[in-house]
């Protein structure tokens, strides 16, 4: 019988939501970490009970938590995030220069081949990586040695590496994402990077169609095809079948393209979901109805899901991090909104149902599929 | 310089981290300051490395501030000794997070 675990991330510590296949009762265990921000759990593909969590706070700063028994016991690992060399300067708010400082880790992406393996998205942006099991860590410095690094500006999260993404087919391959840089990549295993930023189109730019400064929201992509990725930037849902070396807009008939979170479905490539919110200056959705977009076309044609998400009065957020899904036959799809709630629908988004209603303001959500 | 036993009062979520009680006793070699408290906390207690002091710049967190004998010791220098009472074991050291936010 499968088993699914669900790795949410809250505003007030960590919860993890466990069920059999059938995906209709649930258990709680939480709040690990209780009263820390969580940004971000995830756990190895290849050993799925080696688990990685980012434990932070305005007080006490980065706290890296381990587990080797699927979340029964912690340790707390390494913490020390230093950049490499001398980390100069990127651009604040105002356009001055300012002091690369680290703040937190957002995104732990572990290997998809060793458990030792894992990577740590860092605002002020940065990669970094580790090879045992986060008992220490080294940045991969030449991203933010790439040129353009003291073009970047934070977006009004933060300057934030928000999304890495391992390429199956080929392990010198990693894609990030930074608000507000941009989309990168390197191919070869971090040495080098590059922007792929081509076909962004962001009006809130001096040069809209700039090398760097675009706000990405998220990117993903379907293990089967790495060269196809799907992006939401702060307003465009974005699709490139080149591995980012070009984009085009496939917002389509969306309600508005503004949003935070992006993904696809575990067993169709073609089939995406995003969670339309109003603007960048009122984060909810439209109306107050609660709305999952699906595309079955790879984009441009979006159908709404509502049947048991609200459909009035809901003034929730859906952060970037905070939709996932099984690979259960009848693929599941999840996401957290920052009113506490979880919501599952097991039938690829034609129903939903919320697993919790109750927790802290939800950061980030990762499903994991056992047998 | 003798070892010396002092007495330090975390708060609860570092209390929680490092798996302890309301206070610690810390043996340090030598003087007693903020320095020598904190590297003698960390070197029993690696879990609070970067949590109380930064770990590349050595600054105290900002929303974090030390008492002791009801006066803020948060600006004096690192290396600046302790209230006698404090090296003495006879008060603790209070590291206190900023009441602020939710």
């Amino acid at each position: 019988m499968s088993k699914i675990r669900v790795l949410v991330g809250t505003h007030k510590g960590a919860f993890i939501l466990t069920s059999d296949g059938k995906r209709k009762n649930w258990k709680v265990s939480g709040p690990h970490f209780a009263g820390w921000e969580v940004y971000h759990l995830k756990g190895s593909p290849v050993n799925p009970d080696r688990l990685y969590a980012s434990q932070t706070s305005s007080w006490f700063g980065q706290v890296i938590q381990r587990s080797d028994d699927g979340r029964v016991t912690w340790e707390p690992v390494d913490n020390k995030f230093a950049y490499d060399g001398v980390p100069g300067t990127h651009q604040w708010y105002d356009g001055t220069p300012h002091p690369w400082e680290f703040k937190r880790v957002w995104h732990l992406e572990p290997s998809l081949t060793d458990p030792e393996t894992v990577y740590a998205g860092a605002e002020d942006a940065a990669l970094f990586r580790s090879t045992d099991g986060g008992k220490s860590w080294e940045e991969l410095s030449g991203l933010r040695g790439h040129g353009s690094g003291p073009r970047w500006q934070p977006g009004a999260g933060g300057m934030c590496l928000h999304t890495v993404i391992l390429d199956p087919s080929d392990p010198q391959r990693i894609f990030i994402a930074i608000s507000a840089a941009g989309a990168f990549r390197t191919d070869d295993a971090g040495k080098t990077w590059r922007p792929i930023n081509q076909g962004l189109h962001s009006q809130y730019i001096p040069d809209p169609t700039a090398e760097v400064g675009h706000c990405v929201h998220h990117i993903a992509m379907h293990p089967s095809r790495p060269g196809v990725l799907f992006m939401q930037k702060h307003w465009d849902v974005m699709r490139s079948d080149d591995a980012g070396d070009s984009w085009n807009e496939v917002s389509g008939n969306l309600p508005t393209d503004f949003g935070f979170a992006i993904d696809v479905h575990a067993h169709e490539p073609e089939t995406i979901y995003v969670v339309p919110i109003k603007s960048d200056s009122e984060h909810y959705p439209i109306d107050g109805k609660l709305r999952v977009y699906r595309s079955r076309a790879g984009g441009n044609e979006w159908e709404p899901l509502t049947k048991g998400l609200p459909q009035q009065d809901c003034y929730v957020n859906v952060l970037r991090d905070a939709m996932s899904v099984d690979s259960l036959d009848s693929c599941g799809v999840y996401f957290g909104t920052t009113g506490g709630q979880v919501y599952i629908s097991a039938d690829a988004g034609d129903s939903w149902a919320p697993i919790v209603r109750d927790l802290p303001a939800v950061l980030s959500v990762e499903v994991q599929t056992m047998s | 310089m003798s070892q010396i036993t002092i007495r330090v009062e975390l708060p609860a979520h570092l209390r929680r981290l490092a798996c302890v009680g309301h206070e610690v006793n810390l043996e340090i070699d030598g003087e007693a300051t903020q320095r020598s408290m904190l590297d003698a906390l960390e070197a029993r207690y690696p879990m609070l490395r970067g949590t109380i002091r930064d770990q590349i710049t050595q600054q105290r967190r900002p929303f974090l501030r030390f008492f002791a004998c009801e006066e803020d010791l948060s600006h004096e220098p690192p290396d600046a000794p302790l209230p006698h009472a404090v090296a003495s074991g006879r008060e603790p050291l209070i590291i206190l997070g900023a009441i602020a936010g939710g």
